[in-house]
C-alpha cells in the first residue's frame, strides 16, 4: 500500500475533499438534507442490514478491478472487460445447463470454462496487437462488442427461459450453485476473489515475473533491452486478466438470480467502476482492493440514500468518477511540482 | 436483400454522429492529446441537446445547448491533463463514467424521469431537402432528405482538412502535436492549442450528440451513445487522424451497420447485426495495421 500513497497521500485528501464538496452541492441543489443524505449513505453501506449488500457489490467490482489492474501493472489498458466478463458468464451458464455431471463437479466444471473462456478472449486481444498489429486499447475493446452480442443472442434464443418474458436464460438445475456464506446473497465466491488478491500480491511483490511486469510498467524500453519478451508478456498478462474476468462471470451466474440476465453484468459498470479502482490505485494490489471496497460501498450505499432522501442514486456514480478526475489531476500538479515527470 | 438508395441514406444517418466524434478525435490527435472521452462528451451533447430544445422549443436552441455543455464538458480534459499534468487515459475514462453518471442524475431530476426522455412535443431537427439534387435519381434519395447537421458534418470535414492543411492556425497545431518543444522554441503556445483542440473538439462531440438525439431519433436514453465515441477513437486512428481518412473509416462503420439492419430482413438474428460493424472496423484495422504500425513508431503515439 506504501507504493499508492507515497507522495499521493495529498491528492487522495484532495480527491476526496472535491467528491465531498461536488456531493453536497448537488444535494442541496436537488432539495435533499446532506447530513441525511450521508448519514443514510453510511448506514446503507455499512450497516448491519446494508453491509451484506457492499460485500455482494465487492464481488464483481472488485474481481474486475483486480482483472483490470493485472495488465495496468505493465502499463497494459485491457478495455475489453465487458465482453470477458459476460463469456466468462455465458459458458458458466452453458456448462451449468448441459452438463451431466453431478451438481458439485458442474459447478467446479462451470467456474473453470468461465475462466478459460475469458482467458481465451483476452488472449485473442492480445494476439491481435502482437500479431496484427492492433494496439491491444483498441483490439480489446473492439472484441468485447461481439461478445456481447454473442451472449444477447444466446440467452434470448437458444438458452432463453420459455416461461418468461424477459431476456434471460433457464435457471441453472438445483445445487448448481456456490455454496452462500450466510451474509445475503454472497457466495464463497467472494473468497475467490480475494484469494486472486492475494496471489496478486504475492505475485507482484515477490515474484521474478512480478517484478518483470513491474519493470515493464515503469519503462517498457527499458525492459526490453533487460531482455523481457513483451509478446509473451502480453499474452500471460491479457490470458490472466480475461481469466479474472471470467471467473467474475462465472461467479455472478453461480449465485442468485442463478442465470444469465442479458445486460445484468453490464448495466452496473462493474468494469469502469473495477478499472477506475485500478487506475485510482496505480494497479497495485492492496491499493486496488482498498479502491474497490471504497466504491462497491458507495455504490451500495447510494440505494439507502435514494430511500431516505430520493436523491437519484446515480450520485454515487458521479462521485466515483469526480474522485478519479481530482486525484488525476492533483497527482499530475504534485508531480509536476515535484519536477520528476 | 436488396441494395438499394435507402441503404446508403442509412449508412450516411449512422455515420454522422461518429464523424462528429471522429473529427474531434483526429483534431485533438493533431494536437498531440490522446482524447477517449468521446463517448462521454458526446452522451452530455445528447442530454443537453435534448433538454435544450425541449426548454426553448427549438431544436436549434438544442443544437447550441450541446456544443456549448459539450465544449465545458471537455475543459475537464483541458484543464486536467494540459494545464495540470494528469494521465489523459485515466482522466478520459473517469469522464465516460461522469457523463453515464452525470445524465442518468440529470434525466431524473430534470425531467423526473428514467431510462429515457421522449415527448411528441420535443422538437427534432427534422429534414432538408436540396434543391434540385432531391429530384436527381439515386444519387437524391441517398443525398437529399436528412437532417441539417448531417450535411453541417460533410462541411466539418472539409473546413478541418483546409484548417489544418491550408491555414497557419493548423500548421502550428501539428507542430504542437509533433515537437511541442520545438514549437514552444518557436513561440508557439502548447497550452492555448490544445486547449483550442479540445475545446472544439468537444464542441464537435456536441453535433454529434445532438445529431444523434434530435436528427437520428428524437429522444434521450440513458448512455445512448452505445459505444460509438469508442468507435470515433478506433476511426481516428483507422483515418490516421486526417479528415478524409476519418471520414472514410466512420463511413465504413455507416455501412457496416447499414448492411447490418438489411440483413436482419433476410433473418440475420438483431445481435449479429449490432455486432457487425465492430467485426469489420477490426478487420479494416488489420488490414491498414500495418501502415498505422509504421506511423507510430515514426510518431510514437497512440499504442502506449
Amino acid at each position: 500500500m506504501t507504493d499508492v500513497l507515497r507522495g499521493r497521500r495529498g491528492a487522495v485528501l484532495i480527491a476526496l475533499g472535491a467528491a465531498f464538496v461536488v456531493a453536497t452541492v448537488l444535494l442541496a441543489a436537488t432539495g435533499a438534507d446532506p447530513l441525511r443524505a450521508y448519514q443514510a449513505l453510511v448506514v446503507g453501506a455499512f450497516g448491519p442490514d446494508g453491509f451484506p449488500g457492499t460485500l455482494a457489490y465487492l464481488v464483481p467490482v472488485l474481481g474486475m478491478a483486480i482483472a483490470l489492474a493485472i495488465p495496468l501493472r505493465a502499463g497494459m489498458v485491457n478495455l475489453g472487460g465487458e465482453g470477458q466478463l459476460v463469456l466468462g458468464a455465458i459458458t458458466a451458464v452453458i456448462i451449468g445447463l448441459h452438463s451431466p455431471l453431478p451438481a458439485g463437479f458442474t459447478v467446479l466444471l462451470a467456474v473453470a470454462g468461465g475462466v478459460l473462456a475469458g482467458a481465451s478472449y483476452a488472449a485473442l486481444a492480445a494476439l491481435c496487437e502482437t500479431s496484427l498489429g492492433v494496439p491491444l486499447l483498441v483490439s480489446s475493446l473492439l472484441l468485447s462488442y461481439p461478445a456481447m452480442s454473442l451472449a444477447s443472442y444466446l440467452v434470448r434464443f437458444p438458452l432463453a427461459d420459455p416461461g418468461s418474458s424477459l431476456p434471460q436464460s433457464r435457471r441453472l438445475p438445483e445445487g448448481v450453485a456456490l455454496p452462500g456464506i450466510g451474509l445475503g446473497e454472497v457466495t464463497i465466491g467472494l473468497f475467490a476473489v480475494l484469494a486472486v488478491v492475494v496471489v496478486f500480491l504475492v505475485v507482484d511483490a515477490r515474484t521474478p515475473a512480478g517484478y518483470e511486469v513491474r519493470m515493464t510498467g515503469a519503462g517498457p524500453r527499458f525492459a526490453a533491452y533487460a531482455g523481457i519478451d513483451r509478446p509473451a508478456l502480453t499474452l500471460r498478462l491479457l490470458a490472466a486478466s480475461g481469466g479474472m474476468a471470467g471467473l467474475v462471470g462465472a461467479i455472478m451466474v453461480l449465485g442468485f438470480p442463478f442465470r444469465f440476465i442479458d445486460g445484468a453484468l453490464i448495466s452496473p459498470q462493474y468494469t469502469w467502476i473495477g478499472l477506475m479502482a485500478a487506475l485510482l490505485a496505480g494497479a497495485s494490489p492492496v491499493g486496488t482492493a482498498l479502491a474497490a471496497f471504497f466504491f462497491a460501498a458507495l455504490t451500495n450505499g447510494g440505494f439507502d440514500m435514494e430511500r431516505v432522501t430520493q436523491t437519484p442514486r446515480e450520485l454515487t456514480a458521479i462521485l466515483q468518477a469526480v474522485i478519479i478526475v481530482f486525484l488525476a489531476a492533483s497527482t499530475g500538479l504534485l508531480r509536476r511540482r515535484g519536477g520528476s515527470r | 436483400m436488396t441494395i438499394d438508395p435507402a441503404l446508403f441514406a442509412a449508412a450516411l444517418r449512422a455515420l454522422t454522429p461518429i464523424l462528429f466524434a471522429a473529427l474531434a478525435g483526429a483534431l485533438c490527435q493533431r494536437a498531440g492529446v490522446f482524447n477517449i472521452s468521446l463517448e462521454g462528451t458526446m452522451l452530455v451533447g445528447c442530454f443537453a441537446g435534448v433538454a435544450g430544445s425541449w426548454f426553448s422549443g427549438s431544436a436549434w436552441v438544442g443544437v447550441l445547448a450541446a456544443m456549448a455543455a459539450s465544449a465545458a464538458f471537455s475543459l475537464i480534459l483541458a484543464v486536467g491533463h494540459v494545464t495540470l499534468g494528469a494521465d489523459p487515459i485515466v482522466l478520459s475514462v473517469a469522464m465516460n463514467m461522469l457523463a453515464v453518471g452525470l445524465t442518468a442524475f440529470l434525466l431524473r431530476t430534470v425531467f423526473g424521469t428514467q431510462g429515457s426522455f421522449s415527448d411528441p412535443a420535443l422538437q427534432g431537427l427534422g429534414r432538408v431537402d436540396i434543391p434540385l439534387l432531391a429530384d436527381v435519381p439515386v444519387l437524391g434519395p441517398v443525398l437529399s432528405g436528412h437532417s441539417p447537421l448531417l450535411y453541417l458534418s460533410w462541411l466539418a470535414v472539409a473546413g478541418l482538412a483546409v484548417l489544418l492543411y491550408r491555414h497557419p492556425w493548423g500548421l502550428r497545431l501539428r507542430g504542437v502535436g509533433e515537437n511541442p518543444e520545438a514549437a514552444t522554441n518557436l513561440g508557439v503556445s502548447v497550452t492555448r492549442h490544445r486547449y483550442g483542440a479540445i475545446v472544439v473538439g468537444g464542441a464537435l462531440c456536441g453535433l454529434g450528440g445532438a445529431q444523434l438525439a434530435l436528427g437520428n431519433v428524437t429522444l434521450f436514453a440513458e448512455n445512448m451513445t452505445a459505444g460509438r465515441g469508442w468507435i470515433a477513437v478506433v476511426a481516428v486512428m483507422l483515418g490516421l487522424a486526417a479528415p478524409i481518412g476519418v471520414f472514410l473509416a466512420a463511413l465504413l462503420f455507416g455501412l457496416a451497420e447499414a448492411f447490418g439492419f438489411r440483413l436482419q430482413a433476410v433473418g440475420l438474428p438483431q445481435q449479429a447485426a449490432d455486432a457487425a460493424p465492430y467485426v469489420v472496423t477490426l478487420v479494416a484495422l488489420f488490414l491498414s495495421s500495418r501502415r498505422i504500425r509504421r506511423r507510430d513508431e515514426a510518431k510514437g503515439t497512440l499504442t502506449r
